[in-house]
């Protein structure tokens, strides 16, 4: 029961996700930040409960590997079911900041360099 | 629910006066380093959570069978990932993720190490051949990284300089002496390698 991910080193539990493995459209990475839309769109199919238990985390925005680590499911699995959300338009997803290392952004590492001298 | 283990709440996240907060910019610091070096315990020093662990299950195909051989079944099964947030402004949070310590799990580092600002590597200083490899690891793919020596027992018994020495380490990597179980001393590590990004970025610029 190999995952189709590129790697293929990641099982793909199947019953959560209905035996899908195509990779998704979106590109979710550990932390990319997931919101809840609120309101949600009407919709007639009613969310899985796993979905919902989403849903309720990412009322505050929560990263990829927080919702994973809060649902005790592993990143693989949930990937797929806020793919799922985000299709169905009930979640935004946040991109992580780009680090491009050719061209680094001072403003950012000051902005982190005073919020670690304020800890 | 997820209110309730969450450990104090962040300086900036009680003062909600919309009704959603929008999302905020996101970066990561690995902290890596060979097995039982500190990781764990520094993601858990500096955390404003109590650190988070997702448990990712591997198949064989990841893994040389042989190298499966005397580890405990779970081990042989998943690889635990664990990591810690820090909100650095309302609109900013930093995460800090462990790597595996074990080099068959070494797969796993790549992918961490995309979009990461750099590394911590932990050092045990009895036995810092342990971290060789993280150092190569990190050296190799031109991540930015700083040394943190982890004083077990809170002792150094090496100055900084003697271990850079032992390490091959270029000059423009920061030696640290820390101990991982101090908030103060691991923040200390990160401000360090921030420190260095800045410095390189400032040199650039200048050039
Ligand atoms: N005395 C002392 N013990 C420490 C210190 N740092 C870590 N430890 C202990 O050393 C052990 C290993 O620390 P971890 O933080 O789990 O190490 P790790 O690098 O995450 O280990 P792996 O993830 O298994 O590679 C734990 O029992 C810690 O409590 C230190 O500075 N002093
Ligand atoms: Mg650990």
């Amino acid at each position: 029961m190999t995952g189709g991910d590129a790697g293929g080193r990641l099982v793909r539990p199947f019953t959560l996700t209905g035996g899908r493995t195509r990779p998704s459209r979106a590109d979710f990475t550990l932390i990319t930040t997931v919101t809840t839309c609120d309101p949600q769109p009407d919709r007639a199919t009613r969310p899985q409960p796993e979905h919902l238990r989403i849903l309720r985390l990412c009322a505050e925005p929560m990263a990829v590997a927080e919702v994973a680590a809060r649902l005790d499911l592993p990143v693989s699995v949930v990937v797929i079911l806020l793919s799922d959300l985000l299709e169905a338009d009930r979640i935004t997803a946040r991109p992580p900041h780009p680090v491009n290392r050719a061209t680094p952004d001072l403003d950012l590492l000051q902005k982190v360099r005073d919020g670690l001298g304020r800890l | 629910m997820a209110g309730s283990d969450r450990a104090a709440p962040a300086p900036t996240a009680s003062a909600r006066s919309t009704a959603r907060s929008a999302a905020p910019d996101a970066v990561k610091i690995l902290i890596a380093g060979g097995f039982g070096v500190g990781k764990t315990t520094m993601v858990g020093s500096v955390s404003e959570i109590s650190p988070l662990r997702t448990e990712e299950p591997l198949t064989a195909a990841g893994l040389d069978v042989d190298d499966l051989a005397g580890i405990e079944e779970k081990r042989a099964t998943t690889v635990a990932l664990d990591f810690g947030r820090i909100t650095i402004t309302r609109d900013l949070v930093l995460y800090l993720f462990g790597t595996p310590g074990q080099q068959r799990f070494w797969f796993m580092w790549n992918d961490l190490s995309i979009g990461a600002l750099g590394a911590v590597v932990l050092v045990d200083v009895r036995r810092p051949e342990s971290s060789f490899a993280a150092i190569d690891f990190f050296e190799r793919r031109g991540i930015p990284f700083v040394v943190g020596v982890n004083g077990f027992h809170g002792r150094h018994p090496y100055p900084a300089a003697e271990i850079r020495e032992a390490l091959a380490l270029p000059d423009h990597v920061q030696v640290l002496l820390c101990d991982a179980r101090e908030r103060t001393s691991s923040r200390d590590v990160l401000i360090a390698l921030i420190d260095q990004l800045i410095d390189a970025a400032t040199g650039a610029a200048a050039s």
